[in-house]
This record gives structure tokens, sequence and C-alpha cells, in this order.
């Protein structure tokens, strides 16, 4: 079966010739990506990284933006790595919530 | 390490359906092409993807395909090609 | 996500609390979204497991908005002056982008050469591959479903899309960056452009004519 993101020769619609500046957390989550997989860290390949995004259902994939499927895989990678734990980033994201709410980001 | 093809060789893609990070597109499996050269050696992305080393290294190459061969309503001249980089498993003699 | 048209200017270091999590600047109009969250839980995780800082953050990010493809441009023109330069960067590109102080990066690069006969195109049908290094981030549409779909199977048609008719006495080959390689495109240099100095060629040199949907114009 094909692969969702496998999609050279698919049918689509006309080129948007959109291009919008990045945004600073956009270039941050690439900034995630170079770092973690960079030489001296080594803690994620882009394989990986690659394999899932393409892991991400056919559904969500279309929904997400593009940078917001690479947050989702870096996560994802880091999760299966064991470099992080899905209860720390629970406690992680509440807090970030929590500071948020009150101003303090 | 030695490369199974050369330049020149008329070579086909195998026609593989299977689950994992695949880095040969669905549009170009089954199909024949050219060797075009030999890009190097490189580790195995399908192993790598699963943080596994991909070792021993193994042939790459860019394979020229016709576009009339690849799509069967293809409406442009016959010179149009396409060149895909296709790891050495993924292809037999043509 | 909305689109942002701000540049990333560089963190203002007058905030009063200097915590390890380093103030993100304001560049949301609303609350934000779980993703942008999570880019902040991650990265915060990350410093304080001593995996990164936010430094090496800022700087990564830095040295992103430094690349543009002026960079591509300064190869390509140096290659129309100069035939020997023209030989080392389709045979050797490393050395010919090192000889201009133009970044490598990681992958190997293939430099492809537009002629009478012959135009190319780069896509990536299975993700976004591109030569950031030489071109920084590739733009939106590149990534696109529609691109990466049709530019292999309706190249012609796609090129038409941005305004550019091949003929069909020349032949268009597409390139689908699938592993190792990056592909920049040498376009054709226009006619009318004989006597230009390095930097007038450079400036009709655009991303657009490296990927391969535009050919350079005299303005």
């Amino acid at each position: 079966m094909r692969s969702h993101h496998d999609m050279g020769g698919e049918p689509a619609g006309p080129v948007e010739k959109t291009e919008h500046d990045y945004a600073p957390w956009e270039k941050r989550v690439d900034a995630l990506m170079v770092l973690l997989s960079d030489r001296e860290r080594s803690l994620l390949r882009v394989d990986e990284l690659r394999k899932n995004i393409e892991a991400i259902g056919p559904d969500a994939y279309d929904k997400m933006t593009y940078y917001e499927r690479w947050i989702t895989s870096i996560t994802s990678t880091l999760l299966q790595r064991g470099a992080i734990s899905s209860d720390e980033l629970a406690r992680k994201l509440a807090d970030v919530e929590r500071r948020e709410k009150a101003g303090l980001l | 390490m030695e490369a199974r093809f050369q330049p020149g060789d008329q070579v086909q893609v195998r026609k593989a359906d299977v689950p994992g990070h695949l880095r040969t597109p669905w549009y170009i499996r089954g199909h024949r092409g050219e060797v075009e050269r030999i890009c190097g050696y490189f580790a195995n992305p399908e192993e790598l993807a699963f943080n596994r080393h991909g070792l021993p290294k193994r042939a790459l190459y860019r394979v020229r395909f016709r576009q009339s061969e690849v799509w069967p309503d293809y409406a442009g001249p016959a010179a149009d090609t396409i060149e895909i980089e296709i790891y050495e498993h993924w292809l037999e003699k043509a | 996500m909305s689109g942002h048209t701000h540049h990333d200017h560089d963190h203002d270091h007058d905030h009063d609390h200097h915590d390890h999590s380093h103030p993100t600047q304001p560049d949301i109009d609303g609350p934000l979204t779980y993703h942008q969250r999570l880019e902040i839980a991650v990265r915060e995780l990350m410093i304080e497991k001593g995996i990164l800082s936010a430094d090496e953050v800022r700087r990564t990010v830095e040295a992103m908005d430094a690349r543009s493809p002026a960079g591509g441009a300064r190869v390509v023109a140096r290659a129309w002056v100069d035939p020997a330069y023209k030989q080392t960067l389709m045979t050797d590109p490393s050395r010919a982008l090192n000889a201009v102080g133009v970044e490598v990066g990681l992958y190997k690069l293939v430099v492809v050469e537009n002629s009478d006969s012959l135009h190319n195109l780069v896509v990536c049908t299975l993700c976004s591959c591109y030569p950031r290094a030489i071109l920084g981030l590739p733009p939106d549409w590149y990534k696109s479903r529609a691109y990466r779909s049709r530019a292999v199977r309706e190249p012609r048609k796609v090129m038409a899309e941005f305004g550019l008719e091949i003929r069909d006495d020349v032949a268009v080959r597409v390139h689908d960056s699938t592993a190792d390689m990056r592909y920049l495109v040498l376009p054709k240099r226009p006619k009318g452009t004989e006597g230009w100095s390095e930097e007038k060629l450079a400036q009709i040199v655009t991303r657009d004519t490296m990927i391969g949907v535009a050919e350079p114009r005299i303005p």
C-alpha cells in the first residue's frame, strides 16, 4: 500500500505559490532538529525524524503545518529514544500552560 | 565494497510493497531505467530510521527513467526524463 | 497557525527574569497552539537535561537567518564568468563552494546544468530535501502536496503555473531528491548580459531559478 507521504504522481490541485516568513517558534523547531541530530549529540537521526513524520496518520499529516509535523516527530523520537518520558512532558506542558496564563511567557 | 551496477546499465526497480521507512518512491517501483552514476556508498536509511546502524554501507545510484515509460499518460516530449537516487538493494538487472 | 511577517529579531535581553528557559518573543496574536507549547516544553526539557543550551538554539536560528539564496547566486554568477570555476563546480562542488565562501553543508551537492537542449527541475516527493546550506530555508510551495505530487508527473504544467514555458525541443529532466544528494540548478546565462560584473549577474539569479521553476531574466 502506498504510504500517505509518498505522494509523487498523485493528483493534486494547482501549486499555491505561498511563502511566509517563518515564525520564531518554527525556526526554533528547525534549530532543535539540527542540534539534536548533529554529530556532537547524535541524539536523533534525520531518518528517524522522517520515519516518525511518515507515521503521523494521513488526516493529521494533511491538517498539520510543516513545523507542526516536525515538532510532533521530534517529540515522538525523543520518547522512543528514552530521552524524555511522557510524564516529564506532561508536567512540563502543564507548567508552560500555567506560565502562559500568568503572562510569564 | 563493490558496486553491482555501472553507469549505462539497464536496471529495473523492484516492485515491493512493505511497511517501513522506504526511500524508493511508490511511483517508480517496477520501472526500468539506466544507471546515470554511482553516487557513493551510504548506510541504509531503512535501518537508520529505527536507530540501527544501517551497515554495511551500500551503493546508491542515480537512475534515469524516460517519463513516457513511467507515466502512461505523460504528455511531454519523448526526451523528458526523471532521475532518482535508488539504493542497490532495490535494483535488479533489466 | 497563521502566517507571520515578523522577522526573527534577536531576543531582547532586558527582561528582568533570566531563567534558563529563554524568554520567547511575543510572536503570536492569541493563545499559543498546542504545537507552540510543545516546542517550548521540548526545548526547555532539553536545556534542563543539559543536552543543549538556549544559546545554541539562538545561534542556530541566527545561522539559519543568515543563509539565503545569495550564496547560491554568487556561485552561479562565478560559474557564468569563469569557465574553469564552472568546471570545478560541476566536478567538485564542495571545493567550488568553499572557494567563494559558501557553506557546503552535510549532504553531497549535485549541480545540474541547464542548456539550450535541457532544463532541470528539482523536487523531493517524499519529504522536502533541499540544499538549505546554500539557499536557506525552502519556500512553502516546495514542500506542498501539489508541488511534490505533480512536479514529477507533469513538470511542464507545474512550471507553466510559475510562468515558465519550456519549448518542446528542450528536454525537461526532473530530479527527485530521495537520498543523500542535494540538487542545485545552474541556470542558463541570459543573452544581453555580456560584460556584466559578477555582482550584477548574481542579482538576476533568484532562488526559483536554482530550483528550476524560473529562468533568470534581465529586469
